[in-house]
């Protein structure tokens, strides 16, 4: 537990300290919001019966750029390599770095609402569910993305290798997500924002066990 | 060299004809033989290549999945080149169910893409199948290129029935699930003959594939570690 | 300590692709002792450090490492050796300070700060304890990875040239640090290029050539048999 903590801690460190990178990406997702209500055009209702699903487009283009920052710090003097040889138990290196990714994937959502409140008129009469929603999702992109760019950094053509594997498998968070959000803007009559949370739910803790066990093959040399 | 035991060409070889007969008498059977279905017409047709394609293209999914569950357990490159192997096999099908469901949707219903659980399902596997591929080809240690795409191959397989459900929750409107028991005799005969038709002529086409894999793999390896200079004795 | 190995290899060979880096090396060295590795480059000296620390899977033969089995048991293997490595093992972002005492709590260490801080001031980097790593010089990052090595406080220390990059104080700490590992009864193995200074710190000289043992005696006969204090244009 104290080799957790202070894993987790490393990885927050590490985020904190290079933040102004985090920035460019809060102002890269407000960015790709910005450009896809001109897909729509200025149509408000149907700007706001989108708002959920390009909250969650938005948020897993930006994804790309936040797993790989995270890898980078790691692969520059391999660290990585260092962490592994003192012992630290590749699983421990695993959800510490994947919960540090989930938070910070999660405070970009919470950034990224207001932006979409502010262009779609995306209010939510739930703020706390809308926020429990963003970490869930968070969670869900997280896992396999810690995975994934732990693979690609070391590989040729990383920036494009990444979103390729980890687009398509995280098709259900982005159904899931997609559909909470716009059901807690829009109103939600038949109380089907149980179900999807549940499928979120469900993704998440197979993602978690299974990345969780295989993250040890990966990072071997 | 260390060659995995493959399966022979002539096999191999025989499995690809066998295939292609079974295929061609199917196709004959399902396009000359069968009556026009009542409904849908000559339409429906196709769905004697489509749905052994789907079944074909899962199974082989699945075997792609048994051989990453295999090499990361037992390792051997045998596996490693079959998992390749099946991948390529089980994209190309992938592929072939979005044309064939294009070509299917556009006279049924009007448009080519209808966001159908099954279809959009396959799409997506198409691109994760894809994507496990082009990470292989991005991957040069040979050990690191089959560990990683095994466990990439484990991952996108559980992914499937979850894809499937989301998609299915996501949009309600779905067409009853085809197989034997729901479609009445005259039409089964064409699909089991092209089911099996396209399991051995993929699967053929995969051994062979493998077969090229292995040879490559082996290259990449180099010989095997050249015997010591008298006096030091290597332990196994 | 007589009888008490710390490193015992058997045929050790480690391939890259298809070439062999390493090709069956056997030796042993005595707990408490100090072995000089010394061999051209590309000669595979880092590639034994590194298997022989667990950083890199072993391909053929296998080892005892401070009575850990390397093969089976690579996590023992881990916490029984420190290796100043090539790469500094550093997180750019963060100062010395934080690199160290991020180090020490991943090892569950007490006194986090205080062992940092001990360590910086026998490195000569106290002074600059507080700067983010990533303006520190090729020296100055080497002497950090040295203070990461030395505070894992391992019964076997392996440096990877640990000359390279330092100016001549450097070069007298090192040695300081060498003889005092000694003194504490740690063993090391250091690979260098600094043959003199290896033949007066260790006990025992390993000449490696093309990944295979070419000589293996005292350390004091290292000088003449290193083969490489004679010009380069002789050749392997």
């Amino acid at each position: 537990m104290n080799v957790f903590r202070a894993a987790l801690y490393k990885e927050l460190l590490l985020q904190w300290r290079t933040r102004a990178r985090v920035l460019s990406v809060v102002v890269f997702g407000a960015t790709a919001l910005l450009l896809m209500s001109f897909a729509i055009g200025p149509d408000a209702g149907a700007l706001r019966m989108h708002a959920g699903g390009f909250l969650w487009l938005a948020l897993l283009l930006s994804s790309t750029l936040t797993l790989e920052a995270s890898l980078e710090a790691e692969t520059e003097q391999q660290a990585l390599e260092g962490l592994l040889l003192l012992p630290v138990p590749p699983t421990i290196l695993f959800y510490a770095k994947a919960l540090a990714n989930t938070l910070q994937l999660a405070l970009l959502g919470a950034v990224l609402v207001p932006v979409a409140i502010v262009l779609y008129g995306a209010e939510t009469a739930r703020p706390l569910a809308l926020f429990g929603l963003l970490v869930l999702g968070a969670a869900g992109l997280a896992a396999p993305g810690t995975l994934y760019a732990t693979m690609t950094a070391r590989a040729r053509a990383k920036q494009t290798l990444l979103p390729l594997l980890l687009f398509p498998l995280v098709v259900p968070v982005l159904i899931a997500a997609t559909k909470a959000s716009s059901l807690l803007i829009l109103g939600d009559p038949m109380r089907q924002l149980a179900a999807w949370l549940t499928l979120l739910a469900a993704f998440c803790g197979i993602y978690w066990t299974l990345c969780g066990l295989m993250f040890g093959l990966i990072v071997e040399d | 060299m260390i060659l995995p035991r493959l399966a022979s060409p002539n096999l191999a070889f025989a499995l690809v004809a066998l295939g292609v007969l079974l295929l061609l008498a199917g196709s004959y059977y399902g396009l000359f033989v069968s009556p026009q279905e009542r409904y849908m017409g000559d339409v429906q047709r196709i769905m004697y290549v489509h749905v052994p394609s789907a079944w074909n293209a899962l199974l082989l999914f699945t075997l792609a999945m048994g051989c990453a569950l295999a090499y990361l357990w037992r390792g051997g490159w045998g596996w490693d080149a079959h998992h390749e192997a099946l991948l390529e096999a089980s994209a190309v099908l992938s592929f072939l169910l979005c044309v064939q469901g294009s070509i299917w949707a556009k006279p049924t219903w009007g448009v080519w893409w209808d966001w159908d659980p099954r279809l959009t399902t396959t799409a997506v596997m198409l691109l994760a199948l894809l994507g496990i591929l082009a990470l292989r080809s991005a991957v040069d240690d040979p050990e690191k290129r089959a560990t990683w795409s095994a466990v990439a191959t484990i991952i996108a397989f559980v992914d499937v029935p979850i894809v499937y459900f989301s998609v299915r929750w996501w949009n309600s409107l779905h067409q009853m699930q085809s197989s034997p028991e729901t479609v009445s005799a005259p039409f089964i005969v064409p699909l089991r003959l092209n089911a099996f038709g396209v399991l051995a002529l993929m699967g053929g086409l995969a051994l062979l594939r493998a077969r090229v894999a292995a040879r490559r793999t082996a290259k990449e390896l180099g010989p095997a570690l050249p015997p010591m200079p008298a006096g030091a004795a290597l332990e196994a | 300590m007589t009888g008490e190995l710390a490193l015992d290899a058997r045929g050790l060979a480690r391939r890259y692709g298809g070439r062999w880096a390493l090709a069956g090396v056997s030796f042993t060295l005595g707990a408490g002792q100090a072995l000089a590795l010394v061999g051209r480059n590309g000669s595979g000296k880092s590639t034994l450090l590194r298997l022989l620390s667990a950083a890199l899977k072993v391909h053929a033969g296998e080892a005892l490492v401070c009575g850990a089995d390397l093969r089976r048991d690579a996590d023992a293997v881990r916490r029984r050796t420190a290796l100043l490595s090539h790469a500094a093992y550093t997180w750019e972002a963060l100062s010395a300070r934080e690199n160290l005492v991020l180090a020490s709590r991943l090892l569950d260490q007490d006194r986090p700060q205080e062992r940092a801080l001990r360590r910086l001031e026998e490195v000569g980097l106290a002074g600059r304890a507080d700067d983010p790593v990533a303006s520190f010089s090729a020296g100055m990052r080497k002497r950090l990875a040295l203070a990461r090595t030395l505070l894992q406080e391992a019964p076997l220390v392996m440096l990877d040239e640990p000359y390279g990059a330092l100016d001549p104080p450097g070069f007298r700490l090192i040695d300081g640090i060498v003889r005092a590992l000694r003194a504490e009864g740690r063993s090391v193995v250091m690979a260098t290029h600094q043959v003199e200074r290896g033949a007066t710190l260790c006990d025992r000289g390993l000449v490696l050539e093309q990944g295979r043992v070419a000589w293996e005696g005292p350390a004091a006969e290292l000088p003449a048999n290193s083969g490489l204090l004679r010009g380069s244009e002789e050749g392997a």
